[in-house]
């Protein structure tokens, strides 16, 4: 059971092979025994889940179920969830329960889902590890010394040890792609605007972007259906036709023109990767695509501009983190700006308040044009290199890591050497364009995730590639040693 | 783009962060070097190329100037640290 797929658990709930209580039921066990070892969760919403669960059978038996009722899924902690904590992987907001639910938590809940718990991840989203997480780090299930990759860390773990069948997660700047890539599951990143960011607490908001991660693209494309769309309570959210993503998974590749940036397969990649994204592409020639080296001239680019933009939108979104309406609040503040001091000193952790510092620099009077206005502009640079591409490629192909998963506490230390491992998936978010990381082969018994970049509201066609290669070979089947 | 320890005391009570006396040196170290990789920005040409603020050149919409909101306090104030009679309390701000 616990190797199935959405798509197979789906069909044996509407056969009657198994309840979603029985379902449920099972996945609960099995996280409560095997938990312990990979931090995924921060909390289990047990008996919330069983009332979901048979709330999903009685829907199923009144013949009222939808494609998604009665499905156990995680939330990455940082959708808001009603009556459950949503801690964002921070002190900050340990004790925070959410007086509502994120758009697309309630969305989920009203196509059926059940909600097994809420996942581990970097605090506030603002790490490459899951090890800025207040909760410890969730281990990654193919070298629990090794990190699963973050932000949406335990999303990614939840998925690879088969503790849930599939999660949602958000992506600022590889946050749903990297982990996925370094956990061997498969996730999308779909374009800015596509999903509701209401209720998904806020890093960067111009970036920001919640999506599916799971075992298939089709799994992907179901979670899409019901994520996708408009949504008032989001100025950014766009009003545009949601297509049904898992109708067009089986079309065939036949001409499909697929670009291979240089840039991405440069000296700061692992020749091991480099070659493992060079087969699969190959798998895609024999379906009938065509191959082209692209150029991307300003990738490097990305990585400076990101860490500029990131943290000076995060340092004003955490500013609501003052201690006055939510969250944690320092004991005997002597006055007002003491308790904001330490508040924030005592309930953020150092990455959070290395960002909020640099965010803080480069909003400062007279550093602006130097900082973020010119990070904007790169910004712009980037969008243009790829909307130049788009036009003579379907679809741009590359690694999503330079890297397999390092070692727990490697690069805790080093900042920047940790941003560096950001180069393929932050350009996307900066260009609101869509991407998904999909197995693709081992590196030393490690993952690797090839990476499918495609235009703005492209989601149904990279669903159909992603999909039509897991037809084609058997790399999103693995599961680590002992799983 | 190196900062020093005064400069990281100005920020962090810019931002009103406590920061630990043992962490100033750790923190001026990391907070220089990640200024120095946002310095490479610098190389690009960047003239007469407009900011992108959004992906989609999208702008705010517009809605009807109708009152959409419920009252939520007593549900919103419940996670609040302290309330009295429907106020968030704070230290004495006026002497």
């Amino acid at each position: 059971m616990f190797d199935k797929t959405l798509a197979e658990l789906a069909a044996g709930l509407q056969k009657g092979e198994f309840s979603s209580t029985e379902l449920t039921g099972a996945w609960l066990e099995r996280i409560k025994a095997e938990d312990s070892k990979y931090n995924s969760y921060i909390t289990v919403t047990e008996e919330q889940a069983m009332a979901e669960a048979r709330a999903a059978d009685a829907a199923i038996a009144a013949g009222t179920a939808g494609p998604f009722t009665g499905l156990p899924i995680a939330h990455k902690d940082l959708f808001c969830t009603k009556g459950v904590r949503t801690s964002c992987g921070s002190k900050m907001l340990d004790n925070f329960i959410s007086p509502y639910d994120a758009t697309v938590v309630a969305r989920f809940r009203q196509a059926g889902a059940v909600m097994l718990g809420k996942t581990n991840m970097d605090e506030f989203a603002m790490g490459s590890s899951n090890e800025s997480s207040y909760y410890g780090p969730a281990r990654n299930p193919w070298d629990p010394e090794r990190v699963p990759g973050g932000s949406s860390g335990g999303s990614g773990v939840a998925v690879a040890a088969r503790l849930a069948p599939a999660a949602t997660g958000s992506d600022t700047g590889g946050s749903i792609r990297q982990p996925a890539a370094l956990c061997g599951i498969t996730g999308l990143k779909p374009t800015y605007g596509r999903v509701s960011r209401y209720g998904m607490v806020a890093f960067a908001s111009s970036l920001d972007q919640g999506g599916p991660m799971a075992h298939t693209a089709e799994d992907c494309a179901m979670m899409l259906n019901v994520m996708a769309g408009f949504d008032p309570m989001d100025s950014t959210c766009l009003d545009r036709e949601v297509p049904d993503y898992t109708a067009t998974l089986n079309e065939p590749l036949q001409g499909l023109k697929i670009g291979l940036p240089k840039e991405y397969f440069s000296a700061t990649l692992d020749p091991q990767i480099a070659e493992r994204v060079h087969a699969a592409v190959a798998e895609f020639e024999k379906l009938g695509a065509t191959v082209k080296e692209v150029s991307l001239p300003n990738t490097e680019l990305c990585i400076p501009a990101y860490y500029i933009i990131a943290p000076a939108e995060a340092s004003s979104n955490l500013s609501r983190f003052d201690g006055v309406r939510y969250g944690y609040r320092c004991d005997n503040p002597k006055d007002l700006e003491d308790m904001y001091k330490r508040s924030r000193g005592e309930g953020f952790g150092a990455e959070v308040k290395r960002r909020i510092m640099v965010g803080t620099y480069a909003l400062c009077a007279g550093y602006y044009d130097a900082y973020y206005n010119k990070a904007q502009q790169i910004r712009r640079l980037i969008q243009q290199d790829f909307i130049r591409v788009l036009e003579e490629v379907d679809v741009i192909m590359g690694p999503t890591t330079p890297h397999p998963a390092f070692r727990i506490g490697e690069k805790s230390n080093d900042p920047v050497s940790m941003y560096m491992e950001d180069i393929y998936t932050l350009s996307l978010n900066l260009a609101g364009l869509p991407g998904m990381s999909v197995p693709c082969g081992q590196v030393d018994g490690l993952p690797v995730g090839l990476q499918i970049i495609g235009n703005y509201f492209a989601e149904a066609k990279l669903l159909n590639v992603a999909h039509r290669f897991q037809q084609a070979t058997d790399w999103h089947k693995q599961a680590p040693a002992g799983i | 783009m190196s900062l020093d320890r005064s400069d990281v005391e100005r920020i962090a009570h810019l931002a009103r962060l406590q920061i630990d006396e043992n962490d100033i040196p750790a923190y001026t170290e990391n907070l220089s070097s990640i200024l120095n990789l946002v310095d490479q920005m610098q190389q690009a040409d960047t003239e007469n190329v407009a900011p992108l603020a959004n992906p989609l050149d999208a702008v705010q919409r517009l809605r009807a100037d109708d009152v959409t909101e419920t009252d939520q306090r007593e549900q919103l104030q419940s996670v609040a640290p302290a309330v009295e009679e429907g106020l968030f309390l704070v230290p004495k701000v006026i002497e």
